[in-house]
């Protein structure tokens, strides 16, 4: 579903690290998402758009360069004309569940938990940012507000079978994450499941995740 | 040019008269809109075209001022393309780094492409390392009040095809909006502007030429489908901090737009009362009107 984008139900736990790491992240740290609670009922719609289907060829960016020209150096979209529909969610509020880790071979002698949760709480806290998380894709901005230790969790807005209230709702293979370090940055999955508004996400090496 | 130092996030409200601000391709280029709400929408996607059309315009389209994605439309080939003073000479290393010389080709297609600097690009090499993100994202914008597009039938005096010579004339459609007041939200990101290795360099007079694009982009942008469209406010939040130093969603509450009361049906931008809630903006924010 890439030629004709289809959104997954739920925000995927690498869409949910994406915007974790807009607001703070260095190379010591590792994000890991635990679970998603989702607080509005699940609606789509259908957005149509032309788009240009190439991209920039490096190598002509390459030999430009070398000439010292932009001759030539240009994509008519006319020409490279694709149009394309996205299936996008509407109206979506979330609440995600989060801890990082230490990446021990980058982290340096002052890299420690405790500093870098300062840094994200202060800032996630005054809505500061290193730039505006999304939703997906960039055109969708999303807001963002810390929720305080103490604070109440938010509620789902009504309690229905579709996210899982009463029965678990099985939402089929979701991605969790693209392993970046192996070779050709395979995607990987996991059986994602709404249990009464909350879908747990499985942690990094556990058996549920799949190549 | 140094890159921004600031983080900005702005309000950008425009209008239509009698025309069609973005078609919707799915429904045969009726208005967009959002079908729960009745409300328009112009995709992101519209309205940075109108911007890099703009800038070729007022630029020429020489670096640094460059268009990568480009319309026939101006194809204003005066090819004054000369050698960029700050041009970086690659050297044909014998071993070239993959990722060193993808960096390299980055830089250098930021350094000549205003867009490309601007709202980023996606570059392919081998090494995935030729993804520009820019430091300029813009949302849908979306009409204050639901929109209640018209189709208006008009017919032709002429015909296309010889064998068509009986019937005289010709029959074609076109939608209109009335009156439409939209709303749009952008940010501006400081640090996608000058991190070490992540930045394009998007710099204050790329910023200032983004907001001149902004207001003026529709005088240039005339056409039998769009009719009158109009930059009517471009409110700005600076921040002294390059993170920012609140949160983008309060501060666009602080910019109410309203209709008023006689108003039930809005034919114009008079018909609505824009206010600015400066109280007690959080320490470190300033609002620029820009227009």
């Amino acid at each position: 579903m890439k030629v004709e984008r289809v959104s997954y139900d739920v925000m995927t736990p690498s869409a949910a690290r994406g915007i974790l790491e807009a607001i703070h992240w260095k190379p010591a740290i590792r994000w890991v998402i635990d679970a998603i609670h989702v607080l509005k009922p699940i609606r789509f719609q259908s957005i149509r758009r032309n788009e240009v289907g190439g991209k920039v060829p490096a190598t002509k960016a390459k030999t430009a360069m070398r000439r010292g020209s932009l001759e030539g150096l240009h994509l008519l979209v006319e020409e490279n004309r694709q149009q394309r529909a996205a299936t996008v969610l509407v109206d979506v509020s979330y609440v995600i569940e989060a801890h990082f880790e230490i990446v021990r071979e980058r982290a340096g002698s002052d890299d420690n938990e405790g500093k870098h949760l300062d840094i994200f709480n202060r800032r996630a806290g005054r809505g500061q940012c290193f730039h505006q998380p999304c939703l997906g894709t960039r055109e969708f901005d999303a807001s963002f507000s810390l929720l305080p230790p103490d604070a109440p969790l938010p509620q789902a807005e009504e309690e229905s079978a579709e996210l899982g209230f009463g029965h678990p709702r099985d939402l089929g293979f979701m991605l969790w994450d693209i392993d970046h370090q192996a070779e050709d940055r395979p995607s990987l999955f996991f059986r994602a499941r709404l249990v009464d508004g909350v879908m747990r996400v499985p942690a990094p090496g556990s058996a549920e995740i799949l190549r | 040019m140094a890159a921004i130092q600031n983080r900005y996030d702005f309000v950008y409200l425009f209008d239509i008269i009698n025309g069609n601000p973005n078609g919707d391709p799915d429904s045969g280029n009726m208005p967009r809109q959002d079908l729960d709400t009745q409300k328009g929408l112009v995709t992101d996607v519209s309205l940075k075209r109108k911007i890099r059309n703009y800038v070729q315009l007022a630029k020429g389209g020489g670096p640094p001022y460059a268009i990568y994605m480009q319309e026939k439309a101006i194809l204003n080939l005066q090819h004054q393309r000369a050698y960029d003073a700050l041009g970086i000479k690659p050297e044909t290393k014998k071993l070239p780094k993959d990722e060193a010389e993808a960096r390299e080709i980055t830089r250098w297609m930021c350094t000549n492409f205003y867009d490309v600097r601007t709202f980023g690009a996606v570059m392919t090499t081998e090494v995935n390392a030729g993804q520009v993100r820019g430091p300029v994202q813009l949302g849908f914008a979306q009409s204050i009040d639901p929109v209640i597009p018209q189709e208006i039938t008009i017919t032709r005096s002429s015909v296309t095809n010889e064998k068509d010579v009986e019937k005289e004339r010709t029959m074609g459609r076109k939608y209109i909006i009335p009156y439409g007041l939209y709303r749009c939200h952008g940010f501006v990101s400081a640090s996608l502007a000058g991190d070490e290795t992540k930045g394009t360099g998007f710099s204050e007079e790329d910023l200032n030429l983004l907001f001149e694009a902004l207001t003026n982009m529709f005088e240039h942008d005339r056409s039998a489908a769009r009719m009158e469209m109009n930059a009517q406010r471009l409110i700005v939040f600076k921040h002294d901090n390059r993170m920012g130093n609140a949160s983008a969603q309060d501060l666009f509450k602080r910019v109410a737009v309203q209709r008023k009361e006689n108003a039930s049906l809005p034919r114009s931008f008079s018909d609505y009362i824009i206010t600015i809630n400066q109280e007690n903006l959080p320490k470190g924010v300033v609002v620029i009107e820009k227009l």
